[in-house]
């Protein structure tokens, strides 16, 4: 007999076989959640690898205050909906308490104050494993990382000094106040993403599908007008039907053009895109080659 | 849509970046915006055209340097089949990292220069895919272009590397003449080399049977967690959460737990989206068995007519990863085998083997980084593990300095 296994059904079980190493593995794990699609299909994997007992970890939004109106509204409704407790870590609080100090600009973003705000409720509340849904196809230094990443006392990645993961035994092992990055999701790409989300039905904010929406464009990019993001001079609004491939900060998360308002629609979409999901959505990704990499080291998701 | 993952290996500038950004760039996968930033990046080093390997050497450091440091990882699909790439570096100083990339492939793509042919470097990493137990090997004869994609030149090169090779476990091996600048027999058979009557490169990826790679036959179990959710609707739900290692499961089978010896039956095969009648490798399940036992983190369940050994001495090769300390014997690590971690000493070293020569050092003390030996363990728990050889699951482990808690060794049991 052959068994063949599907690549969704080989990507889902090496998640599923991540998450439950982190739950036997560390005392105080937690899964990042912001609503967008890889965090939600994380903590669908999550629920499904534990089923059917609760998530053993709670979950965490790091919270820039710029967020999507619906992402919020469906953050809420998925913590309720799937039993899971959420900590909130507030970007406004840390600026609030001095601990950052808000860009100014018309490029200004609450992007990167994120990673303050992020280790400082890792150490607030002890985590020790810290699990997020980055994948290694989005970006060229993502494309490095490890399953299980070390991060020193200082949050800090070391990327030029990785331990050797081999076969599937990961080592999680560190000292008090250093703590370990997990990423589930590493092996998957955007449209494994999709198809999955697909297969599995799996329910995503609205802002991913085709909608209409005030938009200006800035740097070859359709920026939504929301309360936190206005268009400069000379740059003028109109109103397009678009769709969001990320979900990030709404000052630097831009939308595409799109009338793919189903997910059949999107998977025919993301099949045929021939730019990256980052390149076509991201500001924060552009200012320089290694824009990632320096983040990431800082202690970036 | 099966999934197949295969390593690059090779010396540094045969040319493994060059020809993952091939494959991808041929088979149409790489984005506008990654190749703008490449043209852009190339231009700015004042070289001309595109340098595919930029695709691949995603840090800093390996763009400022022009060498890969760390495993890269890249996705590609074809209708047929969906690729995991791993990127791996060919300075002999980061050989972990190979080790890294190659530890979880089906396949290794071996890359030599024409020019050179097989040094050092080839040899080293050929043998490193056959203890690390790689089931199919492709020696990529790289460079084609350059030694005027001579027949003979190609012949040469195999001929050599079939005499080496012929002293290692290599179960399938395949010889490509390539150019992966100019992509002949990389998507599409070459035209330069009517003489090769080989399928290219791509083709080999689609085609080649991986299903039957796996172990189906001894069935092992590991567990991982135990899932009991003390609420009111599963009240007195046990369930053994792991992903099978090897074998095939069936509702109904009889199964003993080791370390307890206990046997009992399986009552159901769980997992979120219902139960299922059968469970095969690389499946994560949930297994229920008709009696109340006591099973936890690393046990292991298995078929009573067919288990693993189950001892505290075991016999392994080494591959030393540690930078700032040697192996020596008489050193104690954490080690970790499965689910299970334990603790183990070193009680002997027998030899250090010459990765290029395979000749057998019996006088060696130590082993440095990213040498390789024979040595015996004694570890405080017994494992329950099989012969690497049989089993890539369950004969492998790693070894940790208790003291920084690096990976500093990994392991294959003999
Ligand atoms: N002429 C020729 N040059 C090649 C070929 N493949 C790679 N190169 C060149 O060899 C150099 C090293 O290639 P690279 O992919 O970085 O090697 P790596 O160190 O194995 O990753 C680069 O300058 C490539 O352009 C080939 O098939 N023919
Ligand atoms: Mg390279």
């Amino acid at each position: 007999m052959q068994r063949i296994i599907s690549h969704l059904d080989a990507l889902e079980s090496e998640s599923i076989h991540l998450l439950r190493e982190v739950a036997a593995e560390f005392e105080r794990p937690v899964l990042l959640f912001s609503g967008g699609k890889d965090s939600v299909v994380m903590l669908h994997l999550a629920k499904k690898a534990f089923w059917p007992a609760r998530l053993p970890f709670p979950v965490m939004h790091v919270d820039t205050g710029h967020n999507f109106p619906e992402v919020i509204t469906f953050r809420d409704s998925s913590v309720a909906r799937l039993d899971v407790n959420l900590v909130v870590a507030s970007v406004q609080e840390s600026i609030d308490a001095g601990r950052v100090v808000e860009e100014t600009g018309p490029n200004a973003s609450r992007n990167r104050l994120q990673t303050t705000t992020l280790l400082d409720a890792i150490e607030q509340h002890n985590f020790d494993a810290v699990m997020g849904g980055a994948r290694r196809d989005e970006e060229k230094a993502r494309a490095k990382e490890r399953f299980f990443s070390f991060r020193d006392e200082f949050g800090q990645w070391d990327p030029k000094n990785q331990r050797p993961e081999i076969w599937s035994l990961y080592n999680g092992r560190h000292r008090k106040g250093e703590h370990i990055r997990v990423f589930p999701l590493s092996n998957w790409t955007e449209l494994d993403i999709w198809q999955y989300i697909a297969d599995e039905e799996i329910e995503l904010p609205p802002i991913y599908y085709a909608h209409r929406r005030e938009v200006f464009r800035r740097d070859g990019m359709l920026m939504a007008v929301t309360d936190f993001l206005q268009p400069g001079d000379g740059e003028e609004v109109f109103e397009a039907t678009v769709r969001y491939r990320t979900v990030g900060d709404a000052t630097c998360t831009a939308a595409v053009a799109s009338t793919a308002s189903s997910i059949e629609d999107v998977i025919t979409e993301v099949a045929a895109s021939r730019i990256t999901e980052r390149g076509a959505t991201r500001a924060d990704d552009k200012f320089s080659e290694a824009a990632m990499e320096d983040r990431k080291r800082e202690g970036y998701f | 849509m099966e999934l197949l993952r295969f390593a690059t290996a090779g010396s540094v500038d045969d040319g493994k970046s060059t020809l993952i950004g091939r494959l991808l760039y041929d088979s149409k996968q790489i984005f506008e915006d990654t190749l703008e930033a490449l043209e852009h990046t190339t231009m700015l080093r004042g070289e001309e055209g595109m340098n595919l390997a930029l695709l691949t050497d995603g840090l800093r450091a390996e763009r400022e340097q022009g060498i890969t440091i760390d495993v890269a990882y890249r996705y590609f699909a074809t209708p047929r089949r969906k690729f995991i790439i791993a990127d791996t570096p060919g300075h002999v100083q980061y050989t972990r990292n190979m080790v890294t990339g190659a530890s979880t492939a089906d396949m290794a793509l071996i890359l030599v220069d024409a020019r050179k042919g097989i040094i050092e470097q080839s040899r080293r990493h050929a043998f490193l895919a056959s203890l690390l137990g790689v089931p199919h090997l492709v020696l990529c004869i790289n460079k084609m272009d350059l030694v005027d994609y001579d027949q003979e030149v190609f012949e040469r090169i195999k001929a050599e590397f079939k005499e080496f090779a012929a002293k290692l476990d290599v179960r399938d091996l395949q010889f490509i003449p390539m150019s992966a600048l100019n992509g002949d027999n990389v998507v599409d058979r070459s035209a330069n080399m009517p003489w090769y009557e080989g399928t290219s490169l791509l083709h080999l990826l689609e085609e080649v049977h991986i299903a039957s790679d796996r172990n189906l036959i001894d069935c092992r179990f590991p567990v991982q967690y135990v899932i009991r959710p003390r609420d009111d609707k599963h009240h007195d739900y046990r369930g053994y959460a792991g992903q099978v290692a090897s074998g095939s499961y069936k509702v109904g089978d009889d199964v003993v737990v080791l370390p307890s010896g206990f046997t009992s039956t399986i009552a159901s095969i769980d997992t979120a989206d219902g139960p299922v009648e059968e469970a095969v490798p690389p499946m994560s399940v949930t297994i229920r068995l008709t009696d109340n036992l006591d099973v936890s983190r690393g046990d292991m369940i298995c078929r009573p007519n067919n288990q693993p050994h189950i001892s505290q001495d075991v016999e392994a090769m080494l591959c030393w990863f540690g930078e700032r300390a040697q192996l020596q014997p008489g050193v104690k690590y954490a080690l970790k085998q499965t689910s299970k971690w334990a603790r183990a000493l070193v009680k002997d070293l027998h030899y250090r083997l010459d990765v290029n020569t395979l000749h057998r050092d019996e006088d060696a003390t130590s082993l440095s980084l990213n040498e390789i030996g024979r040595v015996t363990l004694r570890t405080t728990a017994p494992l329950f593990s099989d012969d690497y050889r049989r089993n890539r699951a369950t004969g492998s482990f790693i070894l940790v300095d208790e003291a920084s808690n690096d990976t500093v060794a990994a392991g294959m049991i003999v």
